[in-house]
C-alpha cells in the first residue's frame, strides 16, 4: 500500500487521531487522502478507545493485582509480593489439578467436534432432501444458552429423573463421579459447539470445486479418498481457523462446568479454579495471578496455531483490499 | 448423479440423526417445563400429564421477571451500542486507507481470542471502585467491547462485498465522504449490520461468568445468571420445573432467531472465517 506500511503496525497510537504520519516518503499527500486517513481514525476511534479501556488496562491492572498480597477479607494487610502468589499457585496441586482437567476436556472435545463437525458439515453440503431445514435446526444448539442447555445434561443425568439416568444400572450418580462428569462435561459442550465447527468446515467445503471431485471420481478415486487427498487438504485453511477458535474456547470452559458440577470431584477447569478462588475465597492477588496464568497459556496455544502449524489469523489480509 | 428415491430415504435418515442430535435435549428441557410437580422426578421424556404450573411460577415471583428485564435491557443496549461502534470501525477497515488499521484488527482478534476470567479479577476490583459493579454498565461495558470483534469482522466482510463504484459515484456527484457512507453505504450494508445485531445480541444473552461476577441483586442480574441460581437450598429439593421453565423462556427468542434468520447467521459466522 502506501507511505504508512512501515509504521502501520506500530505504537498504540491507533486511538488518536492527531499525530500525522511521516510524509517522507512521498512529500505531499492530496487532501482527499487526507480526509480519508482523518475519517478512518475518527470512524475506529470508539472502537479502539473502549477494547483498550476495558481490556488492555484492566489485564495491567490484573498484572499489577497478582503481585500483590489482596484478599478482601484482610485488605489492611495488602502488600505488594513480588511472584509469590505465582509460586504459590504453580506449586499447588489445585492449578495442576484444574489444568490437566482443562487440558483433558479441550483436547478431548476438539477432536471428537471435529470428526462430528466434519460428518455434519458433509451432510449439510451433500444433502438433496431438506438442506435449509437441517442448516436451521443444527443453528439451535449454536444460539441456545448455554445455562439453558448445561441444566438439560444436568436433569437428563439426575438419577430418577433423568431419561438417561435410567438408562444406566440402578445406583448410578454420574454426576458424582470425576470421570463421568467430565464425560458429562465433554458431552454438553460438545453439543453445544460442534454446529459453530460445521459451520465453520462447510464454508471451507464450499471452496472444495465440485470438478475436481467429479474427476478424481473418474479417476477412481474412492469417497475416502476424495475425503483424505482432496478435500481436507484444501479445507486446510478453514480447518485450522476452525480448530484454533474452538481450541482457545474449549480451554476457557467455564458455563457447563459450573451448572453440572460446579467444579466438584475434581472437575473444575482453570476458569473454575480463578473464580473460585476471587468469590468464594476472595483472594484477589492469587485470583488475579490465576488469571493472568491462564492468559498465557491462551496466547501460547494462539501461537503454537498461528506460528507452527501457519493458521491464518482471519481478518489478517483485510490490508490488501 | 440421479436421485432415486432410495437415495432420497437414505438421505432422509441422515437428516433425520441430525435433527435429532440439535433437538433432542431443548425437547428435554420442553418436557421437563410441561411436567407437574408430581411427576417430574418419573424419568419420561413425553411428560404423561402437561400443567403451565412451572411457567405460571416463574412468573410469580420478581426473581425472574426481574432477571428478564435486565437481560433484555442490557443485551438491547450492548447491542446497538456495539454494532453502531462497530459499523463505523468496520467501515473505516473496509474502506479507508488509515494508519494503525493492521494494528486495530489484531487488537480485536486477541480479544475474540481473550479468556473472559482474566478480565473478572480487574473488573471486579475496578468496578466496585468506580460504583459500577451491580449496574446495567459494569455488564454493558465489557459486553460490547467482547462483543466488538464479532461485529467488526462480520460487518467489515459484508462491507467488501457492497460495490465501491456506488460509492464513488456518490463522492462524484459531489457527496463527502461522510456522506457517501450514510447515504450509500449504511442502506446496502443493513442485511450485514442485522446479522452483527442477531450475533452481538446472542453473545451477550449467553453470558454466565460476568454476569455472575459482576453483578449481585435483582438490580442487574442476568436470567442465566439467576437460573443458575435458582438452585434450591437443600440438595433434595431442586427447583427443577422452574429452571426448565425458565431455559426454555431464555431459549425461545434464540429459536426465533434461528428460524427466520437462518442464512444471515450463518453468513456472519462463516465470513472471515474462510480466508486463507
Amino acid at each position: 500500500m502506501t507511505i504508512d506500511s512501515e509504521n502501520s503496525g506500530a505504537a498504540p497510537t491507533v486511538a488518536t487521531p492527531s499525530p500525522e504520519p511521516k510524509h517522507s516518503a512521498k512529500s505531499k499527500m492530496s487532501d482527499g487522502k487526507a480526509a480519508e486517513r482523518r475519517l478512518g481514525l475518527w470512524l475506529v476511534a470508539p472502537a479502539a478507545i473502549l477494547m483498550i479501556a476495558v481490556t488492555a488496562y484492566p489485564v495491567v491492572y490484573a498484572v499489577w493485582l497478582s503481585l500483590q498480597r489482596y484478599d478482601l477479607r484482610f485488605p489492611d494487610q495488602r502488600k505488594f509480593v513480588w511472584f509469590d502468589n505465582y509460586v504459590s499457585v504453580l506449586t499447588d496441586g489445585y492449578w495442576w489439578q484444574a489444568f490437566a482437567v482443562t487440558t483433558s476436556i479441550t483436547v478431548v472435545s476438539v477432536v471428537i467436534e471435529f470428526v462430528l463437525g466434519l460428518t455434519i458439515a458433509l451432510v449439510m453440503h451433500r444433502t438433496i432432501v431438506g438442506k435449509g431445514l437441517v442448516r436451521t435446526v443444527v443453528l439451535i444448539p449454536y444460539g441456545i444458552v448455554t445455562v439453558a442447555a448445561a441444566y438439560s445434561w444436568y436433569y437428563a443425568w439426575t438419577p430418577g429423573t433423568g431419561y438417561l439416568a435410567n438408562l444406566l444400572p440402578d445406583g448410578s450418580a454420574p454426576l458424582t463421579d470425576q470421570i463421568p462428569s467430565l464425560a458429562i462435561i465433554v458431552l454438553a459442550e460438545v453439543w453445544k459447539t460442534t454446529p459453530f465447527m460445521a459451520l465453520l468446515l462447510l464454508a471451507g467445503l464450499a471452496l472444495v470445486p465440485d470438478d475436481l471431485l467429479k474427476a478424481a471420481q473418474v479417476d477412481g478415486a474412492g469417497a475416502w479418498t476424495r475425503l483424505v487427498r482432496i478435500i481436507l487438504p484444501l479445507m486446510k485453511p478453514a480447518i485450522l481457523v476452525a480448530l484454533l477458535f474452538r481450541t482457545l474456547d474449549a480451554f476457557r470452559i467455564f458455563d457447563n462446568i459450573y451448572v453440572l458440577t460446579k467444579g466438584a470431584n475434581d472437575t473444575g477447569s482453570v476458569s473454575i479454579l480463578g473464580y473460585d478462588n476471587l468469590f468464594k475465597a476472595f483472594n484477589l492477588g492469587i485470583g488475579s495471578a490465576i488469571s493472568v496464568l491462564i492468559f498465557v497459556c491462551v496466547a501460547l496455544i494462539a501461537f503454537v496455531f498461528i506460528k507452527l502449524f501457519g493458521a491464518s489469523a482471519p481478518g489478517s489480509d483485510t490490508e490488501g483490499r | 448423479m440421479t436421485v432415486t428415491p432410495r437415495l432420497k430415504i437414505s438421505w432422509s435418515v441422515v437428516n433425520l440423526l441430525v435433527l435429532l442430535y440439535a433437538l433432542v435435549p431443548v425437547l428435554w428441557i420442553a418436557s421437563l417445563s410441561f411436567k407437574p410437580a408430581g411427576t417430574i422426578k418419573d424419568g419420561k421424556f413425553i411428560p404423561e400429564k402437561w400443567t403451565l404450573d412451572n411457567y405460571r411460577g416463574i412468573f410469580d415471583t420478581s426473581a425472574f421477571t426481574s432477571a428478564l428485564i435486565n437481560s433484555i435491557g442490557i443485551g438491547l443496549i450492548s447491542t446497538v451500542i456495539a454494532v453502531v461502534i462497530g459499523t463505523m470501525a468496520a467501515y473505516a477497515i473496509a474502506r479507508l486507507d488509515f494508519p494503525g488499521k493492521k494494528l486495530l484488527v489484531g487488537v480485536a482478534l486477541l480479544i475474540a481470542m481473550f479468556p473472559q476470567i482474566s478480565l473478572v479479577s480487574p473488573l471486579f476490583d475496578i468496578e466496585r471502585r468506580l460504583g459500577l459493579f451491580d449496574t446495567w454498565a459494569g455488564l454493558i461495558l465489557p459486553y460490547i467491547t467482547f462483543a466488538l470483534p464479532l461485529a467488526i469482522y462480520t460487518l467489515s466482510a459484508f462491507f467488501k462485498e457492497i460495490p465501491w463504484e456506488l460509492e464513488k459515484a456518490a463522492q462524484m456527484d459531489g457527496a463527502t465522504p461522510g456522506q457517501a457512507f450514510r447515504k450509500v453505504v449504511a442502506p446496502l450494508a443493513a442485511p450485514g449490520i442485522v446479522t452483527a445485531g442477531i450475533l452481538v445480541f446472542i453473545f451477550c444473552w449467553n453470558d454466565l461468568l460476568f454476569a455472575i461476577s459482576l453483578t449481585s441483586t435483582e438490580r442487574s442480574i442476568t436470567a442465566p445468571a439467576a437460573i443458575a441460581n435458582f438452585t434450591g437450598a437443600s440438595q433434595f429439593e431442586e427447583p427443577t420445573g422452574s429452571i426448565a421453565a425458565a431455559a426454555m423462556v431464555i431459549t425461545i427468542p434464540i429459536i426465533i432467531f434461528v428460524l427466520f434468520f437462518q442464512r444471515r447467521i450463518v453468513a456472519g459466522l462463516t465470513s472471515g472465517a474462510v480466508k486463507g
